[in-house]
């Protein structure tokens, strides 16, 4: 502990050296702004960055870069909570209370608690990595392609047991998901599938285009047209920060987000992204009040944010102590770190320990940063609000299409925001939840890769899922919440949910 | 005529449409799955749980009672976005978008001549200079430059 503690105060010597803050601020800006933006990611920001980081030194080149990261985690949150069209993947999630808040006159609130859960996940996922990084990697290599299928086949299960509604409905939704992720070229076998010439589907169908128009296009579809603006009530100054009442309500789901969304983005791969999803799963099912889900509570964006961030840390554990990408961001951060003559792995603590506890402490101070820089522009973010509807909702759709234009430079992809809006509101007048349409098209390539990986080492034996105590563990869980589900169709007694009072017509204004 | 059960024959119809689809890719075998394997499992379980949905549909709200009346302006916006997707290469950004604004706030909102057209041009170049100048995202520019 002594030599850990030292290790910090060298690591906070650098971190708080005047340029390398200065690119912990210019990283945490960048961050925030491609966050906001749907479209220009996380992973477009550092790519577009990293010719310019080859002329810094290697402590400052990974700071900007790893501050641009999670940077984009907070600012995906805002266009979220403000517009309903979420900046990335995982801010998918806080779309749903996010946006129910702004609509009550607690724009300000949401950002606001979104911002410091955030900071606190970010702070306490990074004494995580610091303490635990070496034994926590070394669990997560034994992460194979049969415990990836089995962990993403058990996020799927617990977003649709946990959603409000009904389970049939968002399993259909998830499954419909899964089926538009199989759009594209089989990575198996070389076969395009259901691409029908066009070669901008070869690679698959984008989650952004699908999130944008499945979120945001289809929600100016729905609230153009009423006959009275949709009510979004402008707030005073005095509302733009969480009430106490407020504060106690996301203490706990921001403990908990922060904790799962490490666990989960340890995992090597693009798991991190579900944790958003099973931190709002898990707060409606912890709640005590689940009917206020989806009409503006603050668990759900406290929670998921929180696991979001936590996420962002936990996704850097594999990376430095083993030189394992866990996903494609931090495998350009190693490619960055290659540049300047630095191999991540078992050995960089040792060798480069300015490198290593520098970057830690520089994550401590980018939490720091992302604090300052965005709780003051709460303020001005909500002001957006404050454009007429028949203005704002143009310009809306502007946004969308500007962002999912900016992805990969294709009007193809536009085209696919386009039909996925108009999916989004048949499907909500219809009453069916969206997000899980995102979660299985976000997973589809991953899981159907673990599946047919997994049969190919075991040369075709099933049995391979069960074998290994982690999967095993994971799908005896899944069958269970799926045994539980359908449970009330077999014994005719209420479901939980029912008990409760929330029911599929009571969630008609929900997603 | 339920909404759920009318949703779940669509959904079912979708699963068979999929299933018909896969005809042309191998579909391998149950220990080594060909690239039509997983679609096919899928588009079945999608099948199997809208034919369960139309099932359990009978106390879903009836179909007539949802209201559309907000269709006009819904179609009205999904005709600019299918025109933004036609128009973006072929007339440039800057273009394509002030068309989109001028049609929403002048055409469907019915705002002023003035307002309109200062609102479109001033997003129209504005957001141009932001994304293309500054932060550097390619935008594509029309025949004329523009």
């Amino acid at each position: 502990m002594t030599e850990t503690l030292h290790n910090l105060y060298v690591g906070f010597s650098v971190a708080l050296a005047p340029n390398v803050l200065l690119y912990a601020f210019v990283g945490c800006v960048i961050g925030t702004l491609v966050g906001v933006l749907p479209g220009v990611g996380p992973l477009a920001g550092i790519s577009m960055l990293l010719p310019a980081s080859f002329g810094l030194d290697a402590t400052s080149a990974i700071v900007l870069l790893a501050g641009i990261y999670y940077g984009a985690m907070y600012g995906g949150s805002t266009t979220s909570i403000l517009m309903r069209i979420p900046g990335e993947a995982a801010s998918v999630m806080t779309c749903i209370d996010g946006y129910e808040m702004t609509r009550k006159g607690r724009a300000g609130p949401a950002l606001a608690i979104a911002a410091v859960g955030s900071y606190i996940a970010g702070t306490i996922s990074v004494v995580g990595l610091m303490l635990l990084a070496p034994p926590l990697a070394s669990f997560a290599l034994r992460f194979g392609p049969p415990e990836y299928f089995a962990l993403l086949l058990l996020g799927l299960l617990v977003l649709a047991y946990m959603s409000g509604g009904s389970m049939l409905k968002s399993l259909a939704m998830a499954t419909l998901g899964l089926l538009l992720g199989m759009i594209g070229i089989d990575p198996m076998t070389g076969f395009f599938r259901f691409s029908y010439g066009l070669v901008e589907l070869g690679d698959g169908i984008g989650v952004v285009p699908v999130a944008v128009g499945l979120f945001g296009l289809s929600e100016i579809l729905l609230t153009a047209g009423q006959p009275t603006p949709p009510e979004v009530r402008k707030p005073r100054l005095k509302e733009l920060l969480p009430s106490r009442e407020e504060w106690r309500d996301s203490l706990w789901p921001i403990g908990r987000g922060t904790v799962l969304g490490f666990l989960i983005g340890i995992i090597p791969g693009s798991a991190h992204i579900i944790s958003s999803f099973v931190s709002y799963a898990m707060e409606r099912r912890l709640s005590k009040h689940p009917e206020r889900f989806g009409h503006g509570a603050i668990e759900g964006v406290a929670g998921p944010e929180s696991a979001n961030n936590s996420a962002t840390s936990g996704a850097f554990v594999p990376m430095l102590a083993l030189g394992v990408p866990s996903g494609p961001i931090p495998a350009v951060m190693i490619a960055a770190m290659m540049v300047h003559g630095i191999s991540p792995g078992p050995l960089l603590i040792t060798q480069q320990p300015e490198l290593f506890w520098g970057f830690i402490a520089s994550m401590y101070v980018g939490n720091v940063v992302l604090l300052i820089l965005n709780l003051p522009l709460v303020g001005i973010f909500v002001n957006v609000l404050r454009v007429p509807y028949p203005l704002l909702y143009p310009a809306i759709l502007i946004f969308c299409v500007l962002g999912v234009y900016a992805v990969n430079g294709s009007a193809v992809d536009v085209g696919i925001m386009t039909a996925m809006g108009a999916l989004g509101y048949v499907l909500r007048k219809f009453d069916f939840e969206t997000a899980p349409v995102v979660l299985g098209l976000i997973l589809a390539p991953m899981m159907e890769m673990s599946f047919r990986q997994s049969l190919s080492m075991s040369s075709g034996n099933y049995t391979i899922f069960v074998n290994r105590p982690i999967a095993l563990v994971m799908l005896m869980v899944g069958l269970g919440l799926l045994l539980l589900g359908i449970a009330p169709f077999v014994m005719k007694k209420l479901d939980w949910r029912d008990k409760l009072g929330v029911t599929a017509g009571q969630e008609k204004e929900n997603i | 005529m339920t909404t759920d059960r009318l949703s779940g024959t669509v959904l079912a119809l979708f699963a068979v449409v999929v299933i018909w689809e896969s005809r042309v890719l191998p579909l391998g075998t149950f220990r080594q799955p060909g690239p039509a394997f997983v679609p096919i499992l899928l588009a079945l379980l999608l099948l199997t749980l809208g034919i369960f949905v139309v099932i359990t549909g009978g106390r879903a709200p009836l179909f007539s009672s949802i209201g559309w009346t907000e269709w006009r302006h819904a179609v009205a916006i999904l005709t600019a976005s299918i025109f933004s997707v036609f128009a973006i290469e072929r007339l440039g950004y800057r273009l394509t978008v002030l068309l989109v604004l001028g049609f929403l706030v002048k055409v469907v909102e019915k705002q002023g001549w003035v307002l309109s057209l200062a609102f479109a041009l001033s997003l129209s170049l504005g957001s141009f200079f932001l994304f293309y100048t500054i932060l550097r995202v390619p935008l594509p520019e029309g025949p004329l430059g523009f």
